[in-house]
């Protein structure tokens, strides 16, 4: 199977997966981060879910010489807990707060509500676009270095 | 779940974060990849030049929405109740845009990927972004916001 294939086939199975389980729908996750309110502990139930084939694949992630259908891994290797780690995060948790959507969903939802998911979309990629023109804040990912295991 | 959470949908949760978490593996195993959709979508786009080679990156972007559809079509509507305000939608954009790529990721990326390699980067990610996110609505709902 070529790699696109791959590709796609995870990222359908992906929001396949938000669609199913309700996380598509930003009242919903709201209402998991509604902690004092009507809480709505569902996000829990997914995120154990997800957790589990992953905890798996990292097993066998460490048994593969290469990927089956890349050349190699290619794995964040960064380590450290800096301030911008922290700050992002929190910043991306303020935003998923007041909307109720993160980037899978509001992707995901492109099919779904296509206006408001467009606008959300829009406005993350201005925000991205925002962070890669700041000096302050270089768009830089954790540098991923490839090895084998 | 009884009364208490009268609206929570345990079953369906857990189902659907299977196939999220098997969606993961495939990345992991098939392209050795992290399935981190902020960074995917942000390397899609031309944002940035780091990740995935581009062409894996606006498959898996575009087969996002292309699962919901399947969904809806085999199963049945899905449900996407936005009743955020526009301001909302786009603050609340803004903020996950600019976050993510400060912080190298987000709920698929930490949440998902990060927390079952047991990596402290990613623990502390998602730890952080749950806390902000619970505080976030806390005072929204204790300042009268709608939103």
């Amino acid at each position: 199977m070529r790699p696109i294939a791959f590709a796609v086939i995870a990222g359908a199975l992906f929001g396949a997966g938000l669609a199913v389980s309700g996380m598509a729908d930003p009242q919903r996750v709201r209402g998991f981060l509604d902690l004092f309110g009507a809480w709505d502990p569902t996000l829990a139930f997914v995120m154990g879910g997800a957790l589990i084939p992953m905890a798996i694949a990292w097993r066998i992630q460490k048994r593969m010489p290469s990927p089956i259908a890349a050349e190699r891994f290619a794995l964040p290797t960064v380590r450290d807990l800096d301030p911008r780690l922290i700050g992002g995060a929190a910043l991306f948790g303020i935003g998923w707060g007041i909307s109720g959507l993160c980037p899978g969903p509001a992707i995901t939802d492109l099919a779904v509500a296509p206006v408001p998911a467009a606008i959300f979309v829009v406005a993350m990629l201005g925000g991205m676009i925002l962070h890669r023109l700041l000096p302050a804040t270089p768009a830089k990912q954790p540098p991923t270095e490839t090895y084998n295991v | 779940m009884g009364d208490l959470f009268a609206n929570a949908m345990p079953i369906q949760g857990l189902i659907g974060g299977l196939m999220i978490g098997t969606a993961s593996a495939i990345m992991l195993l098939g392209l050795g990849r992290i399935a981190g959709v902020s960074g995917l979508a942000a390397r899609a786009t031309g944002i940035t030049v780091d990740g995935a080679p581009r062409p894996l990156s606006i498959a898996f972007v575009v087969g996002l929405p292309l699962g919901a559809l399947v969904v809806s079509l085999l199963i049945g509507p899905v449900e996407a109740r936005f009743e955020q305000g526009v301001a909302a939608l786009v603050i609340g954009g803004l903020l996950v845009g600019f976050g993510t790529r400060m912080g190298s990721g987000c709920t698929s990326g930490h949440g998902v990927c990060g927390m079952s390699r047991l990596s402290a980067r990613s623990l502390v990610a998602t730890s952080t972004f749950m806390l902000t996110g619970f505080a976030t609505v806390a005072a929204m709902n204790a300042m009268g916001l709608g939103q």
